[in-house]
């Protein structure tokens, strides 16, 4: 059987900075890397770009060869982790293989979760997760005449404004009240609507699709949607966003003992409940910042962070600091406009909401404060440092002093009060 | 082995904020004097005067880890951290990334950025009035000097934090493979050049001479090397102590002799490698073990170093050596340049290198402070960097021209603690009076 002192399952943002930690540490270890992709390591953040042609299909990867070569990183592609053995430390990949593990980081990220919409299994439809989807989207984006967009997060929205620049008649079908919900409140929501309707798409919110069945509408195989109030849509691109799942079959299949809820449930170093196994990134459920309950942060910049986390624990760095909880941060681009949303969206109770909006200019800004600590801003079209909001926001600045004049210029004030802190 | 890059440094105390480098950024980077499209970005730190949002070309840098589009990259070569807009998607989350502002939206443009360094010819520096920014170009030299042959032994028995270690790796490397040396009792035996067990601590012939004929077992080594037709370099690492007071006759006799070898002392101020003894380039007031606080007797309250210190460096001038200079580890390029113009010199006659070692044990400061407390030594003009050839006289290589008070410097350490009010103005008089004095030899030695 083959051996490894590391194995790193997936090679996206966390299996890639755990590699990287590792490797800060532990220069010699050997270390396998083993994903279920056939292509080099690339960001499932990029795929829209890839969808809307700006970025080439071939030049979008995050590491190449020599970088393996270099690091003596084993880097198996096109192989998946089908059962883990966690009771004999081996790895069980779907060719019937094993390999033996002396330390095992699970980074197996996320999947487009399939609701369970009668009729489903009857039609064609597209997702959007890995390369081969957006090179396959990114074709039909071309055809399509009518599309239809299956949920309005993220990933919806970036393709819908694909199809719509493409020259496509594009809805969007979404069963909560507002677009982008969990992201962005009902003011940017509405100020995102705004610009889709105004370029041309239709926007279904509060929506249920209650059947779908094929089409033969175009000429191609298409889809007929039926909502709940009855109504029906006919498309001849259907795409399916409806949010993502944890890949975590691997678990009951060798029956590993590995504890998991919506996620794999990890320790504030990634460690999960099983000896010599840690998990990171979007198949991790691990601690929020904000509550002591474990969450699900599916985001870029949490996966890199428990990804370096769970390398260092894995190699034993003692420079390794324990996870402070995930913090929610996204951006969105939208008809050259932009958002962008760092920490928490809830008002605790006792917490106080501030807002600024000019209709004209479209600039809009909110912030969350208790106590004068800052847990969450969020802006469209106003430009702060994330970063720099993210740090006030992980140390508790107390911004009581300043509240008024940081709501008026959130860039300069949060670079004054963090640049306190850089001495 | 690793690389050095070369940075941009801020010295917040000398910003007023008058923000010419965001003006000189804005004109080079974008066309237009808009200082909010800058790079450089000068920050009101609340009372703390003013601080720098800009790029630190980290070395484990989060931007280029959460870019989602591989657009941004650390070129190993030159450490910057390169932005390519060809594959930036413009998705910001490299501004979600950096905690210092050093990747930030461009209005002009609506794509993201940052410092470029300008190709290693930053606008900004030049621009600032107040040389409140530098860019520091040192890393040239470790990259160098990295690549050379390392002749000590991998493991010295030093001081945390002691500067020592740097100079004789350095040193030797910069020397080369074809040198005797010479290390008399100190702390660079101490560390180890001597060696263990039978075996030296370094890879070229080393001997441990007296304290009192260091410079004349050199001398005579060199002459035998230059009998049978073999060139060396002939070089003796000392410390003050061993200069300065007994070994003094035989270093005076070496340069009076012209001998063709570079004496190098390293300048701790005392005995340190015994117990922190006080030596004649011990300074007025310091505590030593001979020099302690305390009752006194007779009345007289023991307040450290009665006498003032012997200035070495200035009496060597005095031999007219080929080549005098004085140096700190604070400022590498310069002690680099003397070292080489040093060992030029030493092929042709006596050359003499001190240089300034602050003391982590003997004068009590914490471990990560021998680089800051050397720089201070400098910048209060508590010593003065220059150097002296026959033909050119003397010179400043790093004049002070508007020098931080003395207590700056004083106050970075243990060893002036006790020091009277008086005690410290007699100190800042002889600041005055030593530069006056070294100043007065520019004039005298330039012909
Ligand atoms: C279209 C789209 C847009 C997005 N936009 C944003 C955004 O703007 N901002 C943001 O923060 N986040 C965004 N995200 C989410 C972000 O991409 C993820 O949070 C991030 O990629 C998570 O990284 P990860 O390493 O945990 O997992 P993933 O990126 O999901 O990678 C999982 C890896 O595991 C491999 N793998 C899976 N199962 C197996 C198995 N059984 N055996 C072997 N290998 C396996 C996969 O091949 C892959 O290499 C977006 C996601 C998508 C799909
Ligand atoms: S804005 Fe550009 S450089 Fe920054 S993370 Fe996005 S793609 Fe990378």
């Amino acid at each position: 059987m083959e051996h490894t002192k590391y194995l790193v399952v997936g090679s996206s943002h966390a299996a890639l900075e755990a590699v990287t930690a590792i490797r800060m540490h532990d220069a010699d270890g050997s270390l396998t890397l083993l994903t279920r992709d056939a292509h080099l390591p690339y960001s499932p953040t990029v795929l829209p770009y890839v969808v809307s042609g700006r970025s080439a299909a071939d030049d979008v990867f995050l590491r190449d060869e020599t970088f393996f070569a270099t690091n003596r990183v084993e880097f198996k592609r096109g192989s998946a982790l089908k059962a883990l053995h966690a009771a004999r430390n081996a790895a069980e990949l779907a060719d019937g293989s094993e390999i033996a593990y002396e330390k095992l980081l699970l980074a197996t990220g996320a999947a487009p979760a399939i609701p369970p919409i009668p009729g489903i299994d009857q039609v064609s439809y597209h997702v959007l997760r890995t390369l081969d989807d957006a090179t396959k989207l990114h074709a039909a984006i071309k055809q399509s005449k009518q599309a239809v967009v299956l949920g309005a997060g993220l990933v919806g929205m970036h393709a819908a404004e694909n199809l719509v620049k493409a020259g496509a008649n594009v809805t969007i079908v979404e069963m909560a009240k507002q677009l982008t919900d969990g992201y962005f409140d009902p003011v940017a929501a509405q100020m995102i609507e705004k610009a889709f309707t105004d370029h041309g798409a239709r926007i279904l919110t509060g929506s249920r699709v209650v059947k779908l069945a094929p089409s033969a509408a175009f000429g191609t195989p298409g889809t007929t949607l039926t909502l709940e109030n009855g109504t029906t849509l006919e498309a001849d691109l259907l795409l399916v966003a409806t949010g993502v799942k944890p890949n975590m079959d691997y678990l009951d299949d060798g029956g590993s003992g590995v504890e998991h809820d919506r996620g794999i449930l990890v320790s504030d170093t990634m460690q999960t409940s099983v000896a010599n196994v840690w998990a990171a990134g979007d198949c991790a459920q691990a601690k929020g910042f904000f509550t002591e309950a474990k969450v699900m942060n599916a985001i870029l910049p949490d996966a890199t962070e428990q990804g370096r986390i769970a390398g260092m624990a894995m190699a034993g760095d003692p420079g390794l600091k324990y996870y402070p909880g995930g913090v929610p941060l996204n951006t969105y681009h939208f008809f050259g406009r932009h958002a962008i949303s760092v920490g928490s969206s809830k008002l605790p109770e006792g917490g106080e909401v501030l807002t600024r909006f000019d209709e004209a200019s479209g600039r809009y800004l909110k912030a969350i404060f208790k106590d004068g600590r800052l847990l969450g801003i969020f802006g469209v079209n106003e430009f702060f440092d994330g970063g720099v909001m993210c740090q006030l926001i992980l140390r508790r600045v107390d911004l009581s002093a300043v509240k008024e004049r940081f709501m008026a210029n959130p860039l300069a004030v949060g670079r004054e009060l963090m640049s306190q802190l850089w001495r | 082995m690793g690389r050095g890059y070369n940075t941009i440094a801020f010295d917040a105390a000398k910003c007023d904020g008058c923000g010419d480098c965001m003006t000189a950024c804005a004109t080079a980077k974008t066309g237009t004097e808009d200082k909010t499209r800058s790079r450089i970005q000068i920050v009101g730190s609340g009372d703390d005067g003013f601080e720098l949002a800009l790029c630190r070309q980290c070395g484990d840098p989060k931007c280029v880890t959460v870019c989602p589009a591989a657009a941004l990259t650390k070129n190993a070569e030159s450490g910057v951290i390169e932005w390519d807009a060809a594959k930036c998607v413009d998705c910001l989350l490299c501004t979600i990334g950096c905690a210092y502002a050093g990747i930030a939206l461009d209005s002009g443009t609506g794509h993201v950025a940052k410092c470029d360094t300008c190709d290693g010819a930053p606008a900004c520096v030049p621009a600032c009035p107040h040389d409140a920014l530098t860019y520091i170009t040192t890393s040239r030299i470790y990259n160098e000097v990295g690549g050379w042959e390392d002749l000590f032994t991998p493991g010295l028995a030093g001081c945390q934090g002691c500067n020592t270690e740097l100079l004789m790796r350095h040193t030797l490397r910069r020397v080369g493979p074809d040198t005797v040396l010479a290390t008399p009792p100190g702390c660079v035996p101490g560390m180890g050049s001597v060696g263990f067990n039978g075996t030296t601590g370094t890879k070229v012939p080393v001997f441990h001479p007296l304290l009192t004929n260091t410079a004349a077992m050199l001398a005579g080594i060199k002459r035998q090397y230059k009998r049978v037709g073999r060139e060396v370099n002939a070089l003796a690492i000392a410390g003050d102590g061993g200069a300065s007071d007994v070994g003094f006759q035989s270093l005076s006799g070496a340069a009076e002799r012209n001998e063709q070898i570079l004496f190098m002392v390293v300048d701790n101020e005392g005995y340190m490698n015994t117990g922190m003894q006080r030596s004649s380039c011990t300074p007025y007031g310091a505590w030593t073990s001979t020099t302690p606080i305390g009752r006194g007797s007779g009345g007289m309250p023991a307040q450290g170093k009665t006498q003032d210190a012997k200035n070495l460096p200035l009496i060597m001038v005095n031999h007219r050596c080929e080549y005098v200079a004085t140096a700190s580890t604070a400022y590498m390029e310069d002690f680099y340049d003397k070292l080489g113009k040093a060992i030029e010199a030493s092929k042709r006659g006596f050359a003499y290198l001190h240089v300034y070692s602050p003391c982590t044990t003997g004068w009590r400061f914490p471990t990560d402070q021998n680089m800051e407390v050397a720089r201070k030594a400098v910048e209060t003009n508590f010593v003065t960097l220059w150097e002296y050839t026959p033909n050119e006289g003397l010179r400043l290589t790093r004049p002070v021209d508007d020098p931080m008070p003395v207590t700056e410097y004083l106050k970075a350490m243990g060893r002036f603690r006790h020091l009277s009010p008086d005690q410290i103005s007699h100190i800042q008089g002889k600041v005055v009076e030593n530069l006056a004095f070294v100043k007065q030899m520019i004039h005298r030695s330039s012909v």
